[in-house]
């Protein structure tokens, strides 16, 4: 019952409007576009904790809502023009907060505080025109009433802290003089400045060759361990998440289809996708096998959404389950396992005997 | 014993047995960088500076590297899209380096590329039909049947439909769209295709479509690629063969199965170590994992001797003053390396490590370095003649286990040397003081601490 409550959000409790244990809690996420084509709904009812000193890793196809989610718990779609066109719903808590509800003031003392982003693209995060010093001090000063000098000396650390050689040169340089890594690294060391509760990383290392995303990685670890933040790591990478995630959330089609820890994911996936996504993707530390096994079609437009599983019309099991429930009824997610969670109509039996003797052996 | 890919048809032939199709030699292509109002060239990009390979008949050669070494440039250099500063290509014995373009073009038939950006590719302006069917126009040529039922027929060999014909690009997804360009690329029936990053911007299950595909292709068409690409996973899922590239030369070529057991040279052994496994049970076995230093050094000055030497933890005087040769260690395996890993040292006499070297070991665990020193020997002893075998054995495994000149004892997150001079910060992470006199193993384990909270 404890364990269950601790993870079952999805599944209604402890009941919405009250504050959650977990560090963060989102509960029944709701993110739409109107756009000139019909509302886009990027995110659909999604829910997930994490608490402090975890990793959560978001995996799933582009365009499946990763980045949505993540601007949402920053809240940024509400700012300027975008922010009159998002529909949002449901309840996002940090450390006993409710933001979705919140004065935006409020959320922007927040962040950059408790919560600081790191994004693929480093570039687009940085003002070209100032140095990386001044952007670090800035953002320090935002929240600590200090000189200069000070928040100049504490720039110089992180910078040091993240492995950029030479900091005390280095923090006088403009972001294009930086290499993709070392930009990476000066963006996690504005996000970390203020010593955040919550740091988001949307494909923070997607950019980067693997050498550098091995030093990312690891950085991002160290810190985490040291400073005891909660992580959310949006990703597309399996190796990635296997390297760095407690709990994973495998989201399709705006909507998490798996979640459970990392070791259920990995060894006792229940959902089709999940296998799909495992099926997919060559190894390099298992045999090569004859074939990889693609997930056929193409992903769901989220203006016109597959009507019951969203993952149906690309499903290879979608028969299985009786009558047509697989394209009229959606699945809820349901616990298959403590704190292992799938949105699927198979029958457990089928489930494990589909993974057991159909997929596993071929992975 | 050197493996092909594909277990049916051309295993009879063994790749090393095959015709050569392509041969490069001493391939450079250097990009001049100008300056002034005069434009008086003040220096070089050295994108791709003296390479040599050879890619036979129905193979298929990955190219890998990090970002910039100059992998997409050899590409667009063989295929003749850009003029080489130096060296020779030859294509069925041919010498195609220095033909014009009238000489080149029947060539064009024979050697296509497909490209990286499945959106920067196709003319958006097109439909697909007229996409698929320029190469058609471009050559004068009149398939069988009319051009029209040709492009049906090529659409569908890669899984579109024949009614896509009058579509325009932006009506598909990246995943068809790069069935669409390869389509293009097949319309004249190829000899050789050179594939760059052919499924980097396509999610996982997009990409293993379109490797599917290419593979299916390769059987039915007999066709032979280059296929470059930076994800060292899809690389030995289609190689048979497979090029490391750092700063503009190849360090290792080597068939897959050594190459990825049994590499030779440290940067190849680096970026395999970095890939993420996805196995959440090996996450024990991080510890193999070798960090590599900083970033690539810039092309325009490469650094002198073995350009990897300001990140190598195996560097020594040699590496910093002479540039090792790509030489075949064994059987279908090159490396440029002087103190290669999993073979006999190549400069044993040289065993004083660089500094940067003695930092750069700091990020290696001792399992790593040790297992290095331990293969080595074995192969060196291998080497050496049976009738020494045994006195070689312990003359030689003495010689390379003392070879890192400092040793490296692990202390927690900053594993550490003995040498107090090279602690100069390599990663700026806390680290013990630098006077802290002998690096303990283990800091004693806070017990105090861990009960109180
Ligand atoms: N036209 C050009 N003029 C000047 N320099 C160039 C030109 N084209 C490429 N370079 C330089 O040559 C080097 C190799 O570039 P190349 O595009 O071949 O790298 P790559 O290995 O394909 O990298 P990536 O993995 O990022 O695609 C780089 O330093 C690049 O900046
Ligand atoms: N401001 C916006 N207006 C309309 N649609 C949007 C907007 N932002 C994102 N979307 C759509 O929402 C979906 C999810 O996007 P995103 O979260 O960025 O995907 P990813 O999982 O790749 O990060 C996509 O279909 C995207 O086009
Ligand atoms: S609900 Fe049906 S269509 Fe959806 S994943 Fe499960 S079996 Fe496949
Ligand atoms: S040991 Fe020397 S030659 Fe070999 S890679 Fe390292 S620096 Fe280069
Ligand atoms: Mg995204
Ligand atoms: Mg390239």
């Amino acid at each position: 019952m404890t364990e269950l409550s601790k993870t079952g959000a999805a599944l209604g409790e402890p009941a919405p409007g009250n504050a959650p244990d977990a560090f963060l809690a989102v509960r029944d996420l709701k993110v739409h576009f109107p756009t000139d084509d019909g509302l886009v709904k990027s995110v659909d009812g999604l829910s997930f904790e994490v608490e402090k000193g975890k990793t959560l890793c978001i995996v799933g196809e582009s365009g499946s809502g990763k980045s949505v989610t993540s601007l949402a718990i920053m809240g940024l779609h509400r700012l300027g023009a975008r922010g009159k066109n998002v529909q949002m719903s449901g309840e996002i808590w940090l450390g006993g907060k409710e933001l979705v509800s919140a004065d935006p003031d409020e959320v922007r003392r927040l962040r950059g505080r408790e919560m600081a982003m790191i994004f693929q693209d480093p570039l687009s995060a940085m003002h070209p025109y100032y140095t990386i010093g001044n952007q670090i001090v800035e953002a320090y000063r935002v929240h600590h009433d200090v000189n200069k000098k000070t928040a100049r000396k504490r720039a110089i650390e992180m910078l040091d802290r993240v492995g950029i050689p030479e900091p005390d040169k280095r923090v006088d340089g403009y972001p294009h003089e930086f290499s993709g890594g070392m930009r990476q690294r000066a963006m996690i060391a504005m996000a970390l400045v203020n010593n955040p509760e919550l740091l988001i990383a949307d494909e923070p290392t997607t950019a980067l060759d693997v050498t550098v995303q091995a030093q990312i990685l690891d950085l991002i670890r160290d810190l985490q361990k040291e400073f005891g933040s909660a992580v959310v790591l949006i990703t597309h990478d399996l190796g990635v998440v296997a390297e760095i995630a407690d709990d994973v959330l495998v989201m399709y089609g705006g909507r998490c289809v798996e979640r459970g820890s990392v070791d259920d994911v990995f060894e006792r996936p229940q959902h089709p996708y999940t296998w799909g996504l495992l099926g997919s993707m060559p190894r390099i530390d298992r045999e090569t096998s004859e074939r990889l096994i693609p997930v056929k079609g193409q992903p769901p437009s989220l203006i016109n959404v597959p009507s019951g599983c969203a993952f149906h019309p690309r499903c290879p099991y979608a028969d299985i389950p009786k009558g047509d429930v697989t394209r009229t009824v959606r699945p809820e997610l349901q616990q298959v396992g403590g704190g292992h969670f799938s949105a699927c109509h198979l029958s457990p039996e089928d489930r494990t005997r589909i993974w057991t003797e159909e997929i596993a052996p071929k992975l | 014993m050197s493996e092909t890919k594909k277990t049916d048809a051309d295993v009879s032939t063994a790749p090393d047995e095959r015709e050569v199709l392509l041969k490069v030699e001493g391939l450079q292509k250097h990009f001049p960088i100008r300056k002034g109002v005069l434009q008086r060239q003040v220096g070089a990009v050295k994108a791709v500076d003296g390479i040599d390979f050879e890619v036979r008949k129905g193979e298929t050669l990955g190219v890998v590297g990090e970002s910039g070494c100059g992998k997409s440039t050899m590409g667009r250099v063989i295929t003749r899209l850009q003029e080489p500063t130096g060296g020779s290509i030859h294509f069925e014995g041919q010498d195609i380096t220095r033909l014009k373009p009238a000489g080149m073009r029947p060539l064009r038939r024979d050697i296509q590329m497909i490209f990286q950006d499945p959106y920067g590719s196709l003319n958006p302006r097109h439909t697909i039909g007229g996409i698929v069917s320029a190469p058609f126009r471009l050559q004068g040529v009149e398939p069988e049947g009319g051009v029209k039922k040709e492009v049906q027929r090529l659409l569908e060999l890669v899984g579109l439909s024949p009614e896509h014909y009058n579509r325009y690009p932006h009506e598909f997804s990246g995943g068809q769209r790069q069935r669409i360009g390869i389509a293009r690329a097949l319309a004249l029936k190829p000899k050789l295709v050179v594939a760059d990053e052919p499924v980097s911007a396509l999610d996982v299950s997009i990409q293993a479509q379109v490797v599917n595909l290419m593979d299916d292709l390769q059987d039915e068409l007999g066709l032979t690629y280059v296929i470059i690409a930076h994800d060292l996973s899809v690389v030995r899922h289609v190689s048979d063969r497979i090029a490391v590239m750092y700063l503009g030369k190849i360090v290792e070529l080597a068939d897959r199965t050594s190459l990825y057991e049994a590499p030779m040279h440290p940067y190849t052994k680096a970026l395999m170590s970095a890939v993420p496994v996805p196995d959440p049970k090996r996450r024990g076995a991080k510890s193999e994992r070798i960090l590599l230093r900083g970033d690539v050094p810039s092309p325009i000055s490469p650094p002198s001797g073995c350009r990897f030497h300001t990140r190598c933890w195996k560097a020594t005087e040699v590496c910093k003053t002479t540039e090792p040769q790509l030489i075949e260690l064994r059987p279908g395996q090159r490396v440029a390396c002087h103190h290669p890993e999993n073979f006999a040292d190549q400069a044993p006499q040289d065993t004083v490590l660089l500094s940067v070297a003695k930092e750069a070991a700091s990020l290696v665990a001792d399992e790593v370095l040790a297992e290095s020193a331990e293969t080595s020997a074995a192969v060196a002893a291998e080497v050496a003649s049976p009738e020494t075998a045994g006195v070689a054995d312990t003359e030689v495994s003495e010689e390379v286990s003392e070879k890192p000149e400092v040793k490296i004892t692990k202390t927690g997150p900053g594993a550490k040397t003995e040498d107090q001079s090279t602690h100069s910060g390599a990663r700026g992470t806390a680290r013990p003081t630098p006077t802290d006199p002998q690096p303990t193993d283990e800091p004693e384990a806070p017990s105090q601490e861990s009960t109180d909270s």
